[in-house]
């Protein structure tokens, strides 16, 4: 009865290199990306590809894992987070203020037991996360410019707290997630696989999962269809600051002190993990297998970047246009995909 | 006799195999207001298109002032004297009255800065010649939409034009503020300048033109002057055509409504209103009825589909579910309540890149599980859906960007019906659709109403009332102005009282 329902099938069926090229696009070409640089870097120098530096690369990436997590919830959803940095920063240094510092370190400290000092600090990167939530959600300011607020309040808070000084002391069981290992692996590489596997089963086999990608994919189609959009939103957004929390708390262990602007590179790293590994800026595609492979590709330059003479300013250039090449195939992806949409749809 | 300042000839656009025009002829004397009157779809935005530069035509001639003439760009049209106002208005709010007045060409002195003060002394003298005496340094903003469009129409006229095109400019005024733009429109012609005036609403077009075009299907079918002897059952007649060479000629004779007003009350509304959209509405819906709602664009119905659903909130009013009054928070509160919505436009509705399952199974995953999906479960859901509305392909996995308009439409009618609403909401149901699938939707629609939910079906189409309302209710510039319950109705009937 209608003719173009049956036109629209035989697409559907039969397999067109092409298509499929076009439409995996933003899985594919992080993989390539990552396959060039393992190559490159293993020519180029013999100490690369060895298990001990693989090691290395991991324990590397392991806090901008843990931040990037939060992140791919927050670009899922089509916004952006750009306090990750700075609440992981505060939520360090508060850690700190309610750790018994030595005598020498001269800052604010009201010292707690190990538990109460880890459980109120995460309720205090909770309350940052419900204010962007709120801030995004409820007054409806863009995510853009409310975490770039919030970012400035994150630095502000670690400033107050710490006064320019450096604090080392955090709970036990903080300090061995950080910085200890178990059997020869660190912790914190087992912390960073266990955040990454729950948010892949969050948002792969749970509801909540799913709107998150039906808000990212179309928002006005999800609240149209009875999905309580501001409740996602604020809900990846509080996600975000969580994951910032405790990136930032195992950070504290692993760099062996807190200070002001320590984590300032993870805001790009956490962003270019997400971004590179191919999930969509304009939301509602990707995931956590693309941020695993984008965090490698970042891990495996930065890493690599060592074990090549290559003038170290230099490096953060190299990073630079790494990013905007990415930011480049984000964009075409997307726009190849539209194209084929509109091509064959209504 | 006054001489012809457009002539068009023999004018055909098609769009994809639509005939949207064909062999139009058409002339605008100097100095004269020109009603055009035509259901939507019947050519006259075409044609106006074509005549402001928007549009190529296929075929045809236009002359202005015996002179031919051919347009690439509204640039081109504009620079010979041709301007148009839209329905949606092009102001720039923010801005003051006399910039708007200048959009664009803004005066400037030698040094290339803008002269503010010749701005707004000229902006305030031109308005003035327009009866309009307002301060030009206000934010045009603030002031109401009968006044932003005199605003616009002032801008149009500053820029040169001779000949003005005005699509729908009443649909959105009060009675007082028609009063004012037809004695700018007098003033206007006065000067010598031509006035295209096109409307839904005839009796406006009635009272302000000197010569009539009625259009149908893409053929001009009558140019009158205006007389004693055109009233409005007269254009009417001509809209819709007495032959039988069109469609969905059943419409055009008397159908009988058959309400059911001994059926209970499952929403009702009272004083609804929501400003400037729709104003002091109150109306019943009845279960196992479906209840038609019928207006021109722009005249509240929409806003008012989605204030029932929790998306839009009210001014103030009260909306009353199976009389116990509600306050919808969001759309989710919406759901919980029991009413279900099909937007006017698919991409509103559904997620292209997902699909067909997925999009099936979004308005009902809280009732599959609480937190983990379950794939499976929304497979047999989904197949069934497809199975039972025949929507094609008849693959749950297929991206639903692939699929044809109709086959969407089905797939967003689907997802509310695994488990029926109480109120099913729908606006624009049957838009853009060819006729199979129409017919499709509306037994899809009968049967539900037959099992007991209260539909009501918003639309600018009156063919799509007509085939599936039991009541209708007209709306006109936010307020209802007409309900036809139990009694017959024809499309003339509707046409006359919207």
């Amino acid at each position: 009865m209608d003719t173009q329902g049956a036109n629209a099938s035989p697409p559907a069926r039969t397999f067109r290199l092409g298509d499929f090229l076009r439409d995996q696009l933003r899985n594919i070409a992080p993989f390539i990306t990552l396959l060039f640089l393992v190559i490159f870097f293993s020519l180029a120098s013999p100490s690369f590809a060895t298990l001990d530096n693989l090691e290395n690369i991991l324990q590397q990436v392991s806090v901008t894992a843990i931040i990037a997590v939060g992140l791919t919830f927050v670009i899922l959803t089509a916004e952006i987070d750009l306090s990750v940095a700075a609440v992981a920063n505060a939520t360090a240094i508060v850690l700190t203020f309610f750790t018994l510092q030595p005598d020498y370190v001269n800052i604010a400290n009201l010292p707690m037991a190990g538990p109460i000092a880890i459980i109120l600090t995460l309720f205090a990167c909770c309350g940052l996360g419900l204010i962007t939530a709120f801030g995004v959600t409820r007054i409806g300011i863009p995510s853009f410019i409310m975490t770039l607020a919030m970012m400035q309040i994150g630095a502000g808070i670690s400033a107050v707290l710490v006064r320019g000084q450096i604090a080392y002391s955090v709970p036990s069981l903080i300090l061995t997630l950080g910085s200890k290992s178990i059997g020869g692996v660190p912790w914190i590489i087992i912390v960073a696989a266990i955040f990454l596997l729950v948010a892949h089963l969050v948002l792969t086999y749970t509801r909540f999962g799913r709107y998150v990608y039906m808000v990212g994919g179309n928002r006005e189609a999800a609240e149209y269809s009875g999905v309580n959009v501001r409740f996602i939103v604020g809900a990846v957004m509080v996600i975000s600051a969580m994951c910032s929390g405790v990136a930032g708390m195992l950070g504290v262990a692993y760099f062996g002190s807190a200070q002001q602007n320590e984590f300032d590179t993870f805001l790009l790293d956490a962003i270019a993990a997400v971004v590179v590994g191919g999930t969509s800026l304009f939301g509602g595609r990707g995931g956590i297998g693309n941020t695993i492979v984008g965090l490698f590709v970042l891990g495996v330059l930065n890493n690599g970047l060592d074990y090549v003479k290559i003038d170290s300013f230099l490096k953060i250039l190299i990073r630079g246009v790494i990013l905007l090449i990415a930011l480049i195939v984000n964009i075409y992806a997307e726009r190849l995909r539209t194209a084929r949409t509109a091509g064959k749809g209504a | 006799m006054a001489s012809a300042l457009l002539e068009l000839t023999g004018v055909s656009k098609s769009f994809g195999g639509v005939q949207a025009l064909r062999d139009v002829d058409f002339t605008l004397l100097a100095g004269e207001i020109h009603g055009l009157a035509g259901e939507n779809g019947a050519g006259k935005s075409t044609l106006m298109k074509i005549i402001a530069g928007a549009h190529g035509a296929d075929e045809g001639q236009m002359k202005i002032n015996g002179q031919p003439v051919r347009f690439r760009s509204s640039r081109d049209a504009l620079a010979a004297g041709i301007g148009m106002v839209h329905q949606e208005l092009s102001v720039a709010p923010e801005l003051s009255v006399a910039e708007n007045v200048f959009l664009g060409a803004q005066p400037v002195n030698r040094l290339g800065i803008v002269a503010w003060r010749d701005m707004a002394r000229a902006a305030a003298e031109q308005l003035k010649n327009l009866g309009l005496d307002i301060d030009p340094r206000a934010r045009l903003g603030d002031f109401p939409i009968g006044v932003q469009q005199l605003v616009e129409l002032s801008r149009v006229l500053f820029s040169g034009a001779r000949i003005i095109i005005l699509d729908e400019p009443t649909s959105a005024l009060s009675p007082p503020e028609i009063e004012r733009l037809f004695s700018v429109l007098s003033k206007v012609k006065a000067s010598g300048r031509s006035i295209v005036f096109i409307s839904h609403f005839l009796d406006d077009i009635l009272k302000i033109s000197d010569e009539i075009t009625i259009f149908r299907n893409g053929r001009k079918v009558a140019t009158t002057p205006v007389t004693a002897a055109i009233d409005k059952a007269w254009i009417i007649e001509r809209m819709i055509g007495l032959g039988r060479e069109e469609l969905e000629e059943s419409y055009l004779g008397e159908i009988r409504l058959d309400s059911r007003p001994e059926a209970p009350v499952v929403l009702a509304t009272k004083g609804l209103t929501l400003a400037p959209a729709y104003r002091e509405v109150s109306f019943e819906a009845r279960a196992g009825e479906v209840l038609g709602v019928y207006g021109f664009m722009g005249c509240g119905q929409l806003e008012l589909a989605r204030t029932l659903f929790g998306r839009l909130r009210a001014d103030h009013g009260v909306m009353e579910i199976a009389g116990r009054p509600m306050t919808l928070a969001n759309t989710t509160a919406g759901k919980r309540a029991g009413i279900a919505y099909v937007a006017e436009s698919r991409r509103a509705m559904l997620f292209s890149e997902e699909p067909v399952f997925k999009n099936v199974s979004i308005a009902i995953l809280e009732r599959l599980s609480r937190w983990l999906l379950k794939p499976d479960r929304e497979r047999v859901i989904a197949q069934a859906q497809v199975k039972s509305l025949d929507i094609r392909p008849p693959h749950i996995e297929a991206r639903l960007g692939g699929l044809s308009g109709g086959n969407q439409q089905k797939v967003a009618l689907a997802k509310w019906l695994t488990h029926p609403p109480r109120i099913l909401l729908l606006a624009e149901p049957t838009r853009g659709m060819d006729v199979g699938a129409k017919e499709d939707v509306v037994k899809i629609v009968r049967a539900l109403r037959d099992q007991g939910i209260a539909v009501i079906v918003f639309s600018t189409e009156p063919e799509t009332v007509l085939s599936l309302a039991d009541r209708v209710l007209v709306m006109r510039k936010g307020e209802i102005a007409h309900e036809f319950a139990s009694e017959a109705i024809s499309k003339d009937r509707l046409l006359a009282a919207a």
